[in-house]
């Protein structure tokens, strides 16, 4: 399947400080159709098209628009641009590459449902980013795109950048809510959801960058035609950050149903001609894949079916000479670093899962341990707040299941070869 | 208004607004909690009272979750088992729960074994902090629940002297740059130590007498009372033992206090005796 360039039409040919060079390669266009046609037909586009949220949670982008629309009172649009799941850089290029993408998706939200607030919650260490976004903000509002009568609607819409402050949960959406307020950054109970009660207590549209980058597309294509690429129900592009072990290692836009080997192949195969030994999808929330799911379509569908996640669009890959443990042992050591601490599952649960995995990658696995693992992996994934939690126990869970090539005699992970053959079942 | 649940295959009524926790206590079933207090907001953190609801993917905390008409609740599976005893033993892995009780419970009603974990298990590692005259602080106690910091902020006193900071495993209640209390906001009402369910907030005078082995709840008395010092009229259960009073409280369901004093009526009582213990 052939790299396309939808999303990153844009990106690397367009000056990204220039607001007549976006406009001459179609932006704005979709802001236009938008206004002349009005938020009924946007929310029924947006429905039509099946986009599906990129920040990791696939959920409806066109349900969430209309669920706010529909919210009483004052609104708010807050475009999640943390980005800080390991390995993943998509956001940061298309903030980068193609800011008045995200600037105008943001004003056709607010304008779709009823918001004059719009935030861009931007990770903190995307300086350039930042930069970016401020001016592409400036240039809309000089030319009227945005402030009190924004694109001649007679309605106010504005954009504030909020830069975070270095924590990965702070992208979770309510703790995202809880850094912006001035409060610790910890996730809320759930519900009331962002759409009921988010950001100052507003009933708020919380959106990723790659989501809300579709929109423009999705209005100026139409629905059916954004559905050209993709599955039935993964519909469109996607972003994939490829890292690791490949030859050109890069951010690759392909239709939705691409498999596994054809995006490694796009990126020139695994390097040196060495053999794969894992893909790390979805980032470190995600799970691995072994060599024997490069037919794996990636979709939201099949790789909930076969036990991973799309997550953020991270494929991390490893080849033969790689000490899976030791990266296991680095994504358990990210997890136990920034947990919030609120919930027991995962405070604690992150913490006993690394001194394990600590253990499986240093050869000094005891015969419990993958039991262990598997009873910590429940009850994070099962009884932890948020999506931290929830996802923490994945991918050592996975690498359970993987044959690590590296020969025991130079491997580390002696003892984690030993577990790995134990198969963790039910307890209690 | 009163609407239908069922839990366990059991059609229940409840009434709108109530927990799914508050909903199986009215019907004599029950779920471990440690969080949960009556009088204060539900922060849902400790995860040992998580339930089975139909149609969520997650488990779901009972002690906050509020009753929706028809909603189908599981209390009995191995899931809901499962994660309530890892919770119980991760968390009595990581704190000295010698004097919490309730905590202790929990993990034998589940056949919790925490020292699974294995001896070299990190555990919360604080020092005591005993630096006032009225009470001590013992987070290698602490389970987080919350509760001292809701106390003393919005649930009761409004002193804001306690929060969260740190994150993950390393986080701890704070006084703000570990002031010591005579140094913070406190006003030592003691509220937090009341709501304290693991013993890591303790007065003094229980402190000391547990040191030196005299604590010993079997010969204690609780003799009920109105504090002497204002026109409130503040309910007090004196606990007496050997004729002396050891320890003062309010019962949480009382209409003035909801088990709430100020630094006068929870330890303000030494005057009692004519030769105090001394610190
Ligand atoms: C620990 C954690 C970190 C997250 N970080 C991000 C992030 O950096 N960017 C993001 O868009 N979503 C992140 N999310 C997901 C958001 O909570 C939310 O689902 C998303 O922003 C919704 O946007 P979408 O519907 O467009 O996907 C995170 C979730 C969790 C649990
Ligand atoms: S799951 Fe982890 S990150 Fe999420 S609220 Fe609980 S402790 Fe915090
Ligand atoms: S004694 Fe009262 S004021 Fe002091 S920390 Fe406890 S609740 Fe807050
Ligand atoms: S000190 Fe006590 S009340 Fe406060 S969080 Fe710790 S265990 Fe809970
Ligand atoms: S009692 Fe419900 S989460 Fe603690």
């Amino acid at each position: 399947m052939p790299e396309i360039r939808r999303l990153l039409a844009r990106a690397g040919v367009a000056d990204p400080e220039s607001l007549e060079a976006y406009r001459s390669l179609r932006g704005y266009e979709a802001l236009t159709r938008a206004t002349e046609r009005g938020p009924a037909w946007v929310l029924s586009e947006l429905e039509a098209s099946g986009l599906l949220g990129r920040g990791g949670a696939a959920f409806p982008a066109g349900r969430k628009w209309r669920a706010v629309a529909e919210a009483g009172g004052r609104r708010r649009v807050v475009c999640n641009a943390d980005e800080s799941e390991p390995g993943t850089f998509k956001d940061r290029v298309l903030m980068e590459e193609d800011p008045f993408a995200v600037v105008e998706a943001m004003t056709i939200a607010g304008l779709t449902v009823g918001a004059e607030d719009g935030l861009i919650y931007v990770r903190g260490e995307y300086r350039l980013a930042a930069t970016r976004l401020r001016q592409a903000i400036d240039q809309a509002e000089r030319a009227g795109l945005l402030g009190a009568d924004a694109a001649g609607t007679g309605r106010a819409f504005r954009i504030r950048v909020f830069r975070g402050a270095g924590a990965y949960i702070c992208g979770e959406e309510t703790a995202l809510f809880n850094s912006v307020e001035g409060r610790r950054g910890e996730p809320r109970n759930k519900p009331p959801f962002p759409t009921q009660a988010g950001l100052f207590g507003d009933p708020t549209l919380v959106n990723n960058v790659e989501t809300l980058c579709n929109v423009p597309v999705v209005l100026r294509e139409g629905a059916s035609g954004f559905r050209r690429y993709g599955t039935e129900r993964s519909t469109g592009t996607k972003l994939w950050c490829v890292s690791g072990h490949v030859e050109r290692p890069g951010l690759y836009e392909v239709p939705f149903g691409t498999t596994l080997g054809e995006l490694l192949e796009l990126a020139g195969g695994v390097w040196r001609g060495r053999r794969l030994q894992a893909v790390l999808c979805g980032g470190a929330a995600g799970t691995f894949l072994g060599p024997d799911r490069l037919d794996l379509p990636l979709t939201f569908e099949d790789l909930r079916t076969a036990g991973g996640t799309v997550g953020s669009g991270a494929v991390i890959v490893l080849d033969e000479t790689a000490s899976l443990w030791d990266v296991v042992l680095r994504v358990a050591r990210f997890f136990q670093e920034e947990s919030c601490g609120q919930c027991v599952p995962c405070r604690v649960g992150t913490q006993r899962q690394l001194e394990i995995v600590g253990r499986l990658a240093s050869g000094r696995a005891r015969p419990e341990d993958p039991q262990l693992l598997a009873d910590i992996g429940a009850a994070m994934t099962d009884a932890s707040i948020c999506g931290l939690g929830q996802t923490a126990a994945g991918a050592v869970l996975s690498a359970l299941t993987l044959q690590p090539l590296v020969p025991p005699s130079n491997s580390r992970g002696k003892g984690a070869q030993r577990a790995a053959r134990g198969r963790p079942g039910e307890s209690v | 208004m009163s609407i239908g649940i069922e839990v366990d295959g059991r059609a229940l009524e409840a009434d709108e607004g109530m927990t799914i926790l508050q909903a199986l206590r009215r019907a004599g079933m029950d779920a471990p909690t440690l969080c949960y207090h009556p009088n204060l907001t539900p922060v849902n953190v400790c995860r040992a009272c998580v339930v089975e609801v139909e149609g969520s993917r997650a488990l779901v905390p009972s002690c906050s979750r509020r009753v929706e008409p028809g909603m189908r609740i599981r209390t009995d599976t191995g899931r809901v088992r499962r994660a309530r005893k890892v919770v119980l033993e991760l968390l009595a892995s990581s704190v000295d729960t010698s004097t919490a009780p309730e905590l202790a419970a929990h993990v034998a009603a589940y056949q919790g074994d925490p020292a699974r974990f294995g001896s070299d298990a990190v555990r919360v590692d604080e020092p005591l902090r005993d630096d006032n005259d009225l009470y001590v602080r013992d987070y290698a106690k602490c389970i987080l629940c919350y509760k001292c910091v809701e106390a003393c902020g919005e649930d009761a006193q409004y002193t804001f002297a306690l929060a969260v900071a740190g994150r993950g495993f390393a986080a701890r209640i704070e006084t703000g740059a570990d002031a010591p209390l005579l140094e913070s906001r406190c006003v030592f009402c003691g509220n937090c130590v009341a709501v304290c369910p693991t013993g890591a907030l303790m007065p003094l005078i229980e402190h000391r007498m547990r040191q030196a082995g005299e604590w010993d709840p079997s010969r204690q008395h609780v003799a009920e009372t109105i504090c002497p010092y204002c026109g409130v009229g503040c309910a007090l259960e004196l606990h007496v033992q050997d004729n002396r009073i050891v320890k003062v409280t309010s019962p949480a369901d009382h209409d003035v206090t909801r088990g709430h004093l100020c630094v006068k009526g929870r330890f303000g009582f030494t005057y009692v005796h004519p030769d105090p213990p001394s610190r």
